[in-house]
């Protein structure tokens, strides 16, 4: 069977066996729903106190908050393996994962899936549909490709920011709160314009991180708007491409850190 | 009194070995400060409006809450122990002693709000204060008042905690509860904004629930936006929410315990 087909296979398997608890599938949506939606209304309060900031309206901050949190949310419910693997190194299962005829970073991407809490993603197409009725953006075919693509490129960075965090328990063993801060860090910065911030932070979560490349760009240029750093009108159209090459990057990462690997022995 | 110190020194004794988890929980609220902080700026800088804070307390206020973080009941489980406890029906044990369940629960909440508050917050004064932007509390009295309102905040947001903790004994709806509670909180005490922030018509509704209690009016004495003359009716309302919180506490044990049937075995 290959890769893909199997990986798919996982993921289906998974879907049904998590469709079946259905009250824990509505408490946790719904509490998610409202975790993620007091982040927006600290965006929401913000504005009402000091009004449009830097020519960003509510709207269109509502746009920007929807595509990086439905990115996001996709990273989150394919990158739940890495997210819970470090767990997997502290009790010593990996050993079992290095003795299978497939790579690591395919195993513990099928081991685990996390679909059933929509409330993240549910509160972004909420606020992406009220937010493009708000405002005068004219949603062509190229800005629609531009839009899913760059939650696609998005779904990339955070899926990658996972394994980076994952890879990090080669070391640590531990898992600890600091490798949450990338990840859930990652989208509270690109929650806002990418323009609020001081150049030196900007510039990391632009060429380190690239995270603008997924969210404050396509959003600049689907709402028609220059971002900062100014950049050529190609590069700003290229968020999937930065995605693979981040998430491709973040892979070899995995590689080498697995060399470290030590059993815990137990 | 005398076994429930003993209660909070042990727990509090436990607490204090995670100093990995403190340090790393540390790194995580410091970027989430400067996030908050660019952000806050970004806004302060471009807007024509008075604002309540000035830029220089509401980063103050901001770096408070990033210090004071896990004095509220964040973590969607309050007591994973406790918790657990319910769950394998141990908590039948813990009814055998001769103290009252819902004080040792509470003793167990405060200890886990203050032992690692105090291993984060003291390491986000010292980076904090001199790097990024928290002022010094504005006067001696200002400081006294933030001193004993904080300590007094820690007993409201335990009493909070073991309210949370004892709704688990309905385990499923309770854990609905656990879940939800801890992000409205964090609004009510001004951790996600800082609460002069919102509208006008928000304060009154915000002023009438337990949780501003917890972190904002603390921090609005130390920045000497409330005068040190605030701090008495602020403390009042803080013991006097925390006394209901506790009746209200002890009424959920109490009926928790009548309807607890331990399997054995």
């Amino acid at each position: 069977m290959n890769g893909l087909r199997l990986y798919f296979r996982f993921a289906a398997l998974s879907l049904r066996a998590q469709a079946q608890y259905r009250v824990s599938f509505a408490l946790w949506s719904v509490a998610q729903f409202i975790g993620v939606g007091v982040e927006f209304l600290a965006v929401w309060v913000l504005l009402d106190r000091f009004g449009a900031i830097r020519g960003w309206n509510l709207p269109e901050l509502s746009i920007l908050f929807a595509i990086v949190n439905i990115a996001f949310a996709v990273a989150e419910s394919f990158g739940r393996g890495f997210d819970m693997f470090p767990g997997v190194v502290k009790n010593g299962d990996f050993d079992r994962l290095l003795l299978r005829p497939r790579s690591t970073a395919f195993q513990v991407s099928c081991r685990e899936f996390q679909f059933l809490r929509v409330g993240r993603l549910l509160l972004g197409v909420v606020l992406f549909a009220w937010g493009a009725a708000h405002s005068s953006v004219a949603f062509g075919a190229a800005k629609l490709a531009l839009l899913a693509g760059a939650v696609a490129g998005g779904a990339c960075v955070f899926y990658g920011l996972f394994i980076l965090q994952a890879t990090m328990s080669f070391w640590t063993i531990e898992s600890l709160e600091i490798i949450n801060a990338l990840t859930y860090g990652g989208t509270e910065t690109a929650q806002y314009p990418l323009s609020f911030y001081r150049p030196w932070f900007r510039r990391f979560f632009t060429f380190v991180v690239p995270l603008a490349f997924v969210s404050y760009i396509p959003a600049g240029v689907l709402l028609g708007r220059d971002t900062t750093p100014a950049l050529p009108e190609a590069a700003r159209w290229c968020s999937p491409l930065v995605g693979v090459v981040f998430l491709a990057i973040t892979l070899l990462i995995w590689r080498f850190g697995e060399r470290r690997y030590v059993s815990t022995g137990s | 009194m005398k076994p429930y110190l003993a209660l909070f020194r042990a727990r509090c004794r436990v607490l204090l070995q995670y100093r990995a988890a403190a340090v790393a929980g540390f790194g995580t609220q410091l970027l989430f400060g400067l996030v908050k902080m660019m952000v806050l700026e970004a806004f302060y800088t471009h807007a024509r409006v008075e604002a309540p804070l000035t830029l220089a307390q509401a980063i103050s206020y901001t770096w408070l809450a990033q210090a004071f973080f896990h004095l509220l009941p964040f973590s969607a489980n309050p007591d994973p122990e406790v918790r657990d406890m319910i769950r394998t029906g141990h908590v039948a044990y813990e009814m055998t002693r001769p103290i009252d369940l819902h004080g040792l629960w509470w003793m167990r909440a405060l200890a886990s709000r203050t032992a690692p508050t105090l291993m984060r917050a003291v390491p986000m004064f010292l980076v904090a204060v001199p790097f990024l932007g928290l002022q010094a509390p504005a006067s001696l009295p200002s400081a006294l008042a933030f001193t004993v309102t904080i300590l007094a905040a820690a007993l409201l947001t335990s009493a909070f905690t073991t309210i949370i903790t004892a709704t688990l004994m309905w385990t499923v709806s309770g854990d609905g509860i656990a879940r939800i509670m801890p992000s409205l909180v964090s609004v009510g005490a001004g951790l996600v904004v800082p609460l002069p922030l919102f509208p006008a018509w928000a304060q009154p509704i915000l002023s009438a629930l337990p949780f501003r209690g917890m972190a904002d009016e603390p921090f609005r004495l130390y920045l000497g936006d409330l005068p040190p003359s605030a701090a008495l009716p602020v403390l009042a309302k803080q013991l006097v929410w925390t006394a209901i919180l506790v009746l209200i506490g002890r009424a959920i044990v109490a009926s928790g315990r009548r309807r607890l049937v331990v399997q054995g075995g």
